[in-house]
């Protein structure tokens, strides 16, 4: 951690905690690592098959896919809650980003539920066929619906948070409003858009729940695969580090894009005078429904025609709605903590090593849950046995997962506040913690908040690690959900799955971010 | 940095005594005292055997933790564990995932082992089989009628079925079935099934239940399931919905009778408890569970019990299926797996 360029030495009481919450993120790396390495190195050759280059072939198109959709839906959507004169804008912003809260599991059952074969949709329009949901373009739908509120909350709050004056200079200046998007507004939001997009791809590498719905052929497929069929923890390993290697080349390349851009003035926080839509206006609504229509009202629907069905049979889940939330608030509350000295590190004392360090820490997010769990479940059953099988460690385990969710909160707040204004503090004597608690974590404040409402909506829809770590007895929403839809009672696993939905809703609310800009509050 | 430092460790401190609030059972499963309490790991769906678990609480006053999982994960999670594993007794779906960690299990004393047939144990006497599953051709009911579906697993590579048949590749149970084939007429035949099957177009499905609801649903008109996975989805569907079992007859490998079973672990902290609970899962009583409560009518392996109305019992079924050994089924796995992946079913 040494010298930041032209900066001063990071402190000690940052360097040791960032270093500490990397060294566990890493615990289920080293975990393959050794698992990797043990056996006889028959999992190795499983690395030159054919099928292992398909998969990652398909694992990569699906990850590619699954970002350009999201970015676009998500970027679009952002600009038009935040710099048009949409009507409804603030009620579009809130509803569009709620797909957020439906874990993709359960999106894929309703997708499949819907327009799968016999379904809602071939009853209501009584047709023969539709089109072949499964597959490629069933897991493209389901994955996008529930990642790209991540690319929309983090480019809206960037937007809301940029200085408008540029914006105004440029229109001032009689750009055409396409041209200020693409030569002033996108490159001040980049890294927001950049961190939501790195958020999307990580999770489509690690999720096995969609892609086995769809039956599409992902990596992290392969990898249950070698789990459940062969019992076989080598080959899986070997596997799950080649996941480890793309989740690297995803990193550096989301690292490449971004350029370092830093506010010079804090600006005025002020409204920018909305951008007019004109006869834009009905294609802009007509957008804004149909996302809505797709990824939120139909999943709703399929659950509440479900729900219809079975209301008689099912009680109150009220224990494992407790449940989830106290696991959910502690886990989001641990990440925000443990995300704060690793991104004040990365972002106030750039250097390579405090890069990588902050690079490391993602680790965790595309490894599926499964690998997660086995590799806590080994470090916990022989070296922490106390923790074992109790709270501590699912939050602790949830807090490896989603790491990153809060890091991206932090982050991005960190980058809109000017570092002048800590170097202001200091030169007026105060020492790097009094600067650290009584300047910067006020003015991110709004950041740490939206990073760990990220996580606490993760960690409510949390499915295999939740299983295998969770202590026994105590069930979640999302376990109620998987022990009914693993017997096929949809209709039983609708009430836990639309609770944990009506739960996980006010926090979108939240992050779709009604606070104004750090700026008036402290400017 | 002080302040943070010091919330991490209030934090902490925070989410230990939660954990101990809430984990009262976790606490209690780490004593190696037995103090009345039995740790089950079960890869057996909570929907489906939880009144056992009740039933076994109220009987003998022990109280039982479910820690309630995937079966094959429960096994990578109890080879993970090793000697500090939590769980007295692994319940499990199949006998690959008990056979996966055979190692770890201890031998069952005879006259539990003796309450089943030679073929639904474990030759070392590590795990038994609680209940039986037969391997059957679903169908739907309005596109055919019980004559037209075939006899025959093998008959089902004529090209008549091209494309209206489900399978479950990735799922144990199939490749329970593939292995049993390979064991009843050879690699090299069944290698040619597989490769004649694929040319048939056959649609993959992840597990049973949705090759059943795609049966159902007309997606298509024959499927390789296990019999029971009917029951729950008629239940979920009602009644008249369209699908039939046909239990094949003759020695079809399509007509294996699999089980699930139990085993004590070795390093269980409640040794006693946990061999009760395996005599209990194959008491009378219980084995007539399946009989006259389980919704998904599995069928009894002990002496004497008959199974549900429909259901064909062991006696009938043990005159077909083929003569295989299950508990030889984990070390053939892998070669079946091998087969599987040459053959393009599991990539």
């Amino acid at each position: 951690m040494s010298r930041a360029r032209g900066g001063r030495r990071a402190p000690l009481a940052l360097v040791l905690p960032a270093l500490a919450v990397v060294a566990l993120a890493l615990l289920p790396l080293v975990y393959l690592v050794l698992r990797a390495a043990s056996g006889d190195g028959r999992g190795f050759e499983l690395l030159w098959r054919r099928n292992t280059l398909e998969l990652l072939w398909s694992t990569c198109l699906l990850v590619v896919s699954v970002t350009a959709a999201s970015v676009a839906i998500g970027v679009t959507l952002a600009w038009l809650v935040t710099r048009t004169d949409l009507p409804g804008r603030r009620i579009w912003a809130v509803a569009a980003a709620l797909p957020l809260v439906i874990p993709s599991y359960v999106a894929a059952f309703c997708l499949l539920g819907a327009l799968g074969p016999r379904g809602l949709a071939q009853q209501v329009l009584g047709v023969e066929r539709l089109p072949e949901i499964y597959g490629y373009w069933g897991a493209l739908a389901a994955l996008t619906l529930s990642t790209y509120p991540y690319v929309l909350l983090l480019t809206a709050a960037a937007l809301r948070g940029a200085d408008p004056s540029l914006e105004e200079a440029a229109r001032g200046l009689g750009r055409p409003s396409h041209e200020v998007f693409r030569r002033v507004t996108l490159p001040a939001v980049r890294p927001a858009i950049g961190a939501g997009a790195l958020l999307v791809a990580l999770y489509t590498l690690s999720d096995f729940g969609v892609v086995s719905l769809m039956r599409y052929d992902a990596l992290t497929r392969a990898i249950y695969l070698q789990y459940r069929a062969l019992f076989d923890r080598q080959p899986a390993a070997v596997l799950a580090l080649v996941l480890v290697a793309l989740t690297a080349l995803v990193l550096l390349l989301e690292g490449r894009s971004r350029r370092r851009t830093h506010r010079t003035s804090p600006g005025v926080a002020r409204r920018l005078q909305p951008h007019p839509l004109g006869r834009w206006k009905l294609p802009a609504l007509a957008f804004c429904s149909a996302v809505v229509g797709c990824f939120l009202l139909l999943p709703a629907t399929v659950l509440v025609v479900w729900l219809a069905r079975g209301l008689d049979r099912t009680d109150w889940p009220w224990n494992e709605a407790l449940n989830s939330v106290t696991a959910s608030a502690l886990a989001a509350a641990a990440a925000a903590l443990a995300a704060l000295p690793v991104a004040i590190l990365a972002k106030r004392h750039p250097s390579r090593s405090t890069r990588l360090l902050e690079r490391l820490s993602f680790t965790g997010n595309a490894l599926p849950g499964i690998v997660i769990a086995l590799s806590l479940v080994f470090f916990a059953a022989n070296y922490a046995s106390p923790v074992y099988q109790t709270l501590v460690l699912l939050v602790f385990a949830y807090v490896v997962r989603f790491l990153p969710q809060a890091l991206a909160g932090v982050e991005s707040s960190l980058a809109g506040v000017s570092p002048r204004v800590e170097e202001a503090a200091r030169a007026l004597g105060r020492g790097p913690v009094s600067t650290t608690v009584t300047v910067t974590l006020p003015l991110i404040r709004s950041g740490i908040l939206a990073g760990a409402a990220l996580v606490f909506l993760s960690a409510m829809k949390e499915l295999p690690a939740t299983l295998l770590l969770r202590p026994i007895g105590f069930d979640t929403l999302a376990t109620d959900i998987w022990r009914f839809t693993s017997v096929g009672a949809y209709s039983e696993a609708a009430l836990p799955a639309l609770l944990l939905i009506a739960l996980s809703a006010p926090f979108v609310y939240l992050l779709s971010g009604r606070h104004e800009p750090e700026a008036t509050e402290h400017g | 940095m002080k302040v943070l430092v010091g919330l991490l460790a209030a934090l902490t401190v925070l989410a230990a005594g939660c954990g101990g609030d809430d984990g009262d059972n976790a606490a209690a499963t780490t004593t190696q005292d037995g103090g009345g309490t039995l740790v089950v790991y079960s890869g057996r769906e909570e929907e489906l055997v939880a009144p056992l678990f009740e039933r076994f609480e109220e009987e003998t006053g022990t109280e039982v933790d479910v820690r309630y999982a995937d079966s094959a994960e429960l096994a990578a999670t109890i080879a993970e564990e090793g000697d500090n594993s939590p769980a007295d007794v692994f319940f499990a779906q199949d006998p690959g995932s008990l056979g996966a960690v055979e190692d770890r299990l201890a031998e069952l004393p005879d006259e539990v082992l003796d309450r089943v047939d030679g073929r639904f144990r474990d030759d070392d006497g590590r795990w038994v089989g609680t209940s039986g599953r037969a391997r059957v051709v679903v169908y739907n009911t309005d596109v055919l009628t019980e004559d037209e579906v075939p006899d025959s697993v093998f008959d089902l590579t004529d090209p008549k079925w091209k494309g209206k048949i489900g399978i479950a590749p990735t799922n144990a149970s199939f490749q329970a079935f593939v292995t049993a084939m390979r064991l009843d007429v050879g690699d090299d035949r069944t290698r040619e099934w597989l490769e004649d099957l694929m040319e048939n177009d056959p649609k993959f499905y992840e597990r049973n239940t949705p090759v059943v609801e795609a049966t159902a649903a007309g997606e298509i008109d024959v499927g390789l399931v296990n019999h029971y996975y009917l029951y729950l989805v008629k239940a979920e569907q009602g009644e008249d919905t369209p699908i039939a079992n046909k239990f094949l007859p003759g020695d079809d490998p399509g007509a294996l009778v699999s089980v699930a079973g139990a085993g004590v672990l070795e390093s269980a902290g409640n040794a006693d408890a946990a061999e009760r609970f395996v005599e209990f899962l194959l008491s009378d009583e219980s084995q007539r569970f399946y009989t006259e409560e389980a919704e998904e009518a599995e069928i009894p392996l002990v002496d004497g019990i008959e199974p549900k109305e429909g259901v064909p019992s062991l006696d009938e079924l043990s005159d077909s299926g083929p003569d295989v050994d299950l508990s030889s089924f984990g070390e053939e796995l892998e070669r079946t797996l091998e087969l599987l992946n040459e053959t393009g079913y599991t990539s």
